[in-house]
């Protein structure tokens, strides 16, 4: 799924701090499996709003929604009748939601709430961890399930480099060197003589160097 | 502000606190008025959103009552409270209102003085810290 963190409340109150009346729309995809912009961070995020600007004796008017997807327009049709009677929109999608949101409604405000950060998974409650860069070119077959391009620090093809000591990355004792653990499980599973192929250079034209992305689906599109 | 009578909202679990409350009761144990009790299954069910919705309604402080920590009924219901009052308590700072109007405690069911200490304490923290900035704005 996407991973992302909400924005502080400090960074949100400030893009909205002309508004007197807003929207908070939120998306049931994957931003409500990582807990950051489902119905509950929606009710919370609209509470704190609330609470810092009764304070500062301005009230607001927030109205809470929350879309099936907000990266599918059919989902984002569902505002139109609404979406014009705010001052501007909250989106607690990925940064897909608010993009989608201002191309479909081009005369309303649409202010990101969430900071999208990688592609990854829960890897204990509360915590999750990145496995996918979408590099376009998947490789993690020739590293029995573990990708050096996510989850080492310089994406390296061929590893370890000299940074890893004891198993950690060297940028910070909080990493684990992917290429350690590579190694580890190729030698648990006999398979050594692997890591002596060099792999060759990768090529990153599918990746963000090839510039946006786009795919298309002939049996698909209409 | 000498007459500053604070609101407080005490969430209270069934099996502990609430129990507390009736034992305070029922020894004529007296505790402020201002003290206003929810009784809840657990403490694992108080949610954020509960804390910050009576922060919001103008209260001026919010306290969650669970089990002593290790005795919870449904194991880790008191665990999972004490995070949540600590999110409230991180988000009030981030908005520059004083952490200290949300707290946790825990109690056994037999710790009826404890209660009546616990709504004191509270009590005369909040009248300490003045009204809730909240509440002054919303009436103003």
């Amino acid at each position: 799924m996407i991973v992302g963190d909400r924005k502080s409340l400090a960074e949100i109150l400030d893009m909205i701090k002309d508004c007197q009346n807003i929207l908070i729309t939120g998306c049931k995809g994957c931003v409500t499996v990582c807990n950051v912009g489902g119905l509950k961070e929606v009710q919370i995020l609209a509470l704190s709003l609330k609470i810092a600007r009764k304070k500062e004796g301005r009230p607001i008017t927030i109205e809470e929604n929350l879309l099936e997807r907000q990266c599918d327009p059919e989902y984002i049709a569902e505002l139109a009748d609404v979406v014009h009677n705010y001052d501007a929109v909250l989106s607690m999608a990925c940064g897909v939601g608010p993009q989608f949101l201002a191309e479909a409604y081009p005369a309303q405000k649409f202010f990101p709430a969430i900071n999208t950060k990688f592609f990854g998974g829960a890897t204990g409650h509360g915590v999750w961890e990145e496995r996918c860069a979408g590099c376009g070119t998947c490789v993690i077959h020739n590293y029995d399930g573990l990708c050096p391009v996510s989850r080492c620090s310089k994406s390296l093809m061929n590893g370890p480099c000299g940074g890893s000591a004891g198993g950690l990355c060297e940028i910070s004792k909080d990493v684990v060197c992917i290429w350690d653990m590579i190694v580890k499980k190729k030698m648990e599973q006999g398979r050594l003589e692997d890591l002596l192929r060099v792999m060759p250079a990768k090529d990153w034209s599918t990746s963000r160097d090839g510039g946006p992305r786009k795919s298309i689906r002939e049996e698909l599109s209409q | 502000m000498d007459t500053f009578e604070p609101q407080i909202v005490a969430f209270c679990c069934k099996y502990c606190a609430y129990a507390a409350a009736d034992l305070a009761g029922s020894m004529r144990l007296s505790y402020p008025p201002n003290v206003k009790v929810v009784q809840l299954p657990c403490t694992g069910r108080v949610d954020i959103f509960h804390l910050l919705k009576a922060i919001e309604d103008g209260a001026d402080g919010v306290y969650v009552a669970g089990c002593l920590e290790g005795e919870c009924h449904f194991l880790k219901g008191n665990l999972r409270a004490r995070k949540k009052v600590e999110y409230v308590k991180r988000t009030l700072e981030e908005l520059g209102i004083e952490p200290a109007r949300v707290e946790m405690y825990n109690l056994s069911s037999a710790m009826g003085p404890r209660f009546a200490e616990i709504a004191r304490e509270m009590t005369g923290r909040i009248k300490e810290l003045g009204p809730s900035p909240v509440k002054d704005a919303a009436i103003a």
